[in-house]
């Protein structure tokens, strides 16, 4: 297990310089220039100059490597020195944003609590109600709960997001006036009055995404169920005379979560990218605005470094999900 | 003298009575069993022959700006409202600009529709060819696999966002501002969707591939190619056929969410998602404009899904006759 666990490990690092290279690559061809925007009267040669200061002047291949040596090797010094307050970075040149001319990781790192408080809690709302449903539907197949929650999972697949969101700020914020239609993130929470403004401007936009997250959950889930259900251990533990729910919460339900487990960690960074939409429709401003914002702006260090985050996520939760799938279940060995 | 006995009961009849039963036969009587599946079919043929053949029948010109009739409600607003703007002349109302908004819906579903096939169609195409040529060709199978995993590994919205702002120019200078940006879009969706069609097909090619019938094949001399085509295809047909709904599916959602985030099609070329991102701005006074487009979308969808759905039920023969 540990063996294959390395050897995943390494073999996710040609994966990730592949990925960077190839989204760097397309970056390249951007036809935007950094340079649009300054006066017509700046002289040519001056431009030139503040081109090579943005890095854009040297060739591709040195932009590349220039860019890998910032990601990898200055930004965790950056890390260490802001942890253990050392002084590795001091005079090193990190991802400028073209867009603020600030570092990239410090507007990322200011951007993530948002889109963590968001997607984060819309994930564990959505696991916490599509387990139950699976089940229970799984354990009453084909009776109204079952029709009915297959019904609503369906409509969770259908509707996208960009119609749902606006429909809630509709209904909840214009007609009923109950929640803010615009998630306020300079709000502090320090008591009681600002948790439940907080927890109130939270609900829209976690409803949206936790649907579906549900959606998608307790589909895998019913199914997960049902293949197990017909088991013979189950028909054994029915036959030592065990409690139907001892049956269905402890025999059936260790052995459904299994595969559930591994869908719900590659889920994860799925809901990163999802959240794109969801943040733009609310204003929330994390990352997957962040992104927008930066695209349209054609930044292109920022959108390189925003891109390359989404893919590690990918590809470290995919190498998480392998491996819960070997730790839960023994039958799988892979080495 | 002998006598003829007569046979008894059994051995008198002539021959079967029935034909025989088809595989697509058992398949179709499955598929009308299920109910959502046959709702999700009807819609889904409702809608195309909406879009095909409405703008015949309202054959107002979509994008005719009426400044004079601008903001009429739709016509059922006079239900509940009688003072509000309506008139016959335009059922679904009309927007800032005065263009009706039912010939808008009409057109608008007509590109969605084509970008959905043509995107699913093409990563359909994608998908099955890496497919049968990993699961055929073992020294293949190795790179493709690695392949497939890497695109697995992509960052999808980010990356589509990204690929459209950056060559919404040289394509549309090219092919002209509609068709640069559907050749754009449809390319670029079906490039990054086409992988779990393609692990579905080499995992069934895999297995499909050893047994007898393939074998006998091959010993009498038939081509991998005619191996491919006649006897491998036509046997991994239903895992593509599902996933061929859930690809037109995904294809619609994901154009509507580049249109909605405003890098999909210019504003004088109307989809569903444009419509809907276009309206979200006046959507207290007016939210049929966003309610009809959201709810064609959503309909269109939850239909192919039903779809399906019914025929993954309907394929599986460990299922059918059940």
């Amino acid at each position: 297990m540990l063996t294959y666990a390395i050897r995943r490990l390494l073999l996710s690092i040609p994966t990730l310089l592949f990925i960077s290279f190839v989204i760097f690559m397309l970056l390249q061809l951007a036809p935007g220039d950094p340079m649009a925007q300054v006066p017509l009267t700046v002289p040519p040669e001056v431009k030139q100059k503040m081109r090579e200061a943005l890095g854009v002047g040297e060739p591709a291949l040195v932009q590349y490597w220039k860019w890998l040596v910032q990601v990898f090797w200055i930004e965790p010094q950056v890390a260490i020195d802001a942890m253990f307050g050392t002084s590795f970075s001091e005079g090193k040149q990190r991802v400028i944003s073209w867009q603020t001319r600030s570092p990239v990781m410090d507007i990322v790192i200011q951007r993530i609590p948002q889109t963590l408080w968001v997607v984060g809690v819309a994930y564990v709302v959505g696991i916490l109600i599509a387990l139950p449903i699976g089940i229970y539907s799984a354990y009453r197949q084909y009776s109204v709960f079952d029709q009915a929650g297959t019904f609503v999972t369906m409509i969770g697949f259908s509707i996208p997001p960009f119609f749902t969101g606006p429909l809630l700020i509709v209904v909840f914020s214009v007609w009923l006036g109950w929640f803010p239609s615009i998630y306020d993130t300079t709000h502090v929470v320090n008591d009681w009055a600002s948790l439940k403004e907080q927890l109130q401007q939270m609900i829209m936009p976690v409803m949206v995404l936790a649907l579906q997250i549900t959606a998608m959950l307790s589909r895998y889930m019913r199914a997960s169920m049902l293949d197990n259900l017909g088991q013979d251990y189950v028909r054994t533990a029915r036959a030592k005379g065990l409690s139907e729910s001892v049956v269905v919460l402890v025999h059936v339900l260790r052995n459904s979560m299994i595969p559930v487990v591994t869908v719900i960690a590659l889920g994860i960074p799925s809901i990163f990218g999802g959240a794109i939409i969801t943040e733009n429709v609310f204003k929330v401003n994390g990352i997957g605005q962040l992104l927008l914002t930066w695209l349209f702006a054609n930044d292109l260090p920022g959108v390189m470094t925003l891109t390359f985050i989404f893919a590690v996520l990918i590809v470290m939760f995919n190498l998480i999900a392998d491996i819960l799938y070997g730790l839960l279940d023994p039958r799988i060995r892979y080495d | 003298m002998t006598e003829t006995i007569a046979p008894i009961e059994a051995l008198k009849d002539k021959g079967p009575d029935k034909p025989p039963r088809s595989r697509w036969k058992d398949v179709w009587d499955q598929f009308t069993k299920h109910k959502g599946a046959m709702f999700g079919l009807g819609f889904l043929i409702f809608i195309t022959l909406a879009v095909l053949i409405g703008p015949l029948l309202w054959s107002v010109e979509p994008q005719k700006i009426d400044i004079r009739n601008k903001n009429m409600r739709p016509i059922y607003t006079a239900i509940w409202d009688a003072d509000a703007k309506v008139g016959w002349e335009k059922p679904l109302g009309s927007d800032q600009l005065g263009r009706d908004q039912l010939a808008q819906i009409l057109s608008g579903g007509r590109a969605s529709m084509a970008v959905g096939w043509a995107a699913m169609v093409l990563s359909l195409l994608i998908g099955t060819a890496i497919g049968v040529a990993a699961g055929y060709y073992k020294k293949l199978d190795g790179l493709l696999m690695r392949t497939t995993d890497l695109f697995l590994a992509l960052p999808v919205l980010p990356l589509l966002l990204l690929a459209v702002t950056l060559f919404r120019q040289p394509l549309t200078t090219a092919f002209g501002p509609e068709g640069g940006m559907f050749i754009l879009i449809v390319s670029i969706i079906s490039v990054t969707s086409w992988m779990p069609t393609a692990r579905i097909v080499r995992g069934d090619v895999l297995a499909i591939k050893e047994r007898e019938f393939v074998l006998a094949a091959r010993s009498i001399g038939t081509l991998p190619g005619k191996i491919i085509g006649r006897h491998l295809l036509p046997n991994v047909l239903s895992p593509i056929l599902v996933s061929a709904a859930l690809g037109l599916a995904t294809a619609i959602i994901t154009e509507s969410a580049l249109s909605f985030l405003g890098v999909g099609f210019p504003s004088d070329f109307p989809t569903w998602g444009k419509m809907l991102a276009d309206a979200v701005v006046r959507m207290e006074e007016y939210p049929e404009r966003v309610l009809l487009p959201g709810i064609a979308i959503s309909l269109t969808v939850l239909s192919v899904n039903y779809l399906g759905d019914g025929l993954r039920d309907a394929l599986d023969p460990r299922i059918r006759g059940r």
